[in-house]
């Protein structure tokens, strides 16, 4: 079977924004922001260091565009799952909010 | 050609359209796609257990980030050996190649060893799979469940890696190995990816 090489693109550009990327997001974490605006931040960061990754380190930008569909589809499938859960996981909150716990155990008779 | 050889051919053929340099790297992509089901399903489940939780404690409180925010630099400086390994067996040079993988593979044990100090550490402050000192018992059981399955992909690539050292080695023409050592590196970087993930939603959000 032939064996062809790649397109090597500049690996240590790419470096440097991952590391760039993973610097402002532990500064992100520190900043006095509400939860969501930290939360949506460090996603779109972190979805945005996992796409360098794929499209250059695992040379997903030189494939066909097929193979990129196939490497999607579990971000699909887990943001799915998300929404699938989230109704019965509230549920169990409901029940439980302002449900003290028991402090002391059941003495034995 | 005889028409039974020319029958194989119409059904079996020797090039796949997705990546017609090989078969193997479809077979490790559709891999990749099947784990990442594994490790999406996991994150997915831990983000709906905190997000419906009362009492989850703060993540970067408990568990700190400066060692694993040193973690995640090691695994992306071994995504770069890793490349740099693939880039310089596609210059022909096999003794650079070696010494890189060696590198990666390095990266990979320096790593899983942190991620065993962490763990020591943790357990003995009180965080245990069944509860902690903190809140949710939930907390632990999928922190030990998400990093624990991330170490063993990060175990199984060290040893994948130092068998594609072997490979290269027995192979004289680094064309020849060029197909299996970026089919690994495939791997690799998705071992990688994954722990930008969890580190982003275990640890800092």
């Amino acid at each position: 079977m032939a064996t062809t090489a790649h397109k090597h693109p500049n690996y240590m550009a790419i470096f440097w924004w991952l590391a760039i990327l993973t610097v402002v997001e532990l500064a992100v974490v520190f900043m006095p922001l509400s939860k969501l605006t930290i939360g949506v931040l460090l996603c779109g960061l972190a979805l945005g260091k996992a796409a360098l990754v794929a499209a250059y380190f695992m040379h997903l930008k030189f494939e066909t565009k097929t193979l990129t569909w196939i490497a999607f589809t579990p971000l699909a499938i887990a943001t799915l799952l998300v929404f699938v859960l989230l109704p019965d996981g509230l549920a169990v909150l409901k029940k439980t909010v302002g449900v003290k716990p028991a402090t002391e155990a059941p003495a034995h008779k | 050609m005889s028409q039974a050889a020319t029958a194989t051919h119409v059904y079996e053929p020797a090039e796949t359209p997705l990546t017609p340099e090989s078969w193997g790297k479809l077979g490790m992509w559709i891999f990749l796609a099947g784990d990442a089901v594994g490790f999406g399903t996991l994150l997915a489940g831990y983000g709906v257990m905190r997000a419906t939780s009362g009492d989850w404690p703060n993540p970067y409180a408990v568990l700190g980030i400066n060692l694993t925010a040193l973690m995640t630099f090691l695994l992306i400086c071994s995504s770069v050996t890793m490349v740099k390994a693939l880039e310089w067996l596609g210059k022909g040079d096999r003794d650079r190649a070696i010494k890189f993988l060696l590198y990666t593979a390095l990266g990979g044990t320096i790593f899983v060893s942190l991620q065993a100090y962490e763990w020591t550490h943790l357990i003995h402050r009180g965080l245990h799979i069944n509860g902690n000192p903190w809140g949710a018992s939930l907390f632990g059981t999928s922190f030990f469940l998400v990093t624990g399955f991330h170490g063993l992909h990060v175990s199984g690539g060290v040893i994948y890696l130092v068998s594609m050292v072997r490979w290269v080695m027995n192979r004289p023409d680094p064309a020849a190995s060029y197909n299996a050592v970026e089919i690994c590196g495939l791997y690799w970087h998705f071992v990688d990816l994954v722990w930008i993930m969890v580190f982003t939603f275990l640890y800092l959000l």
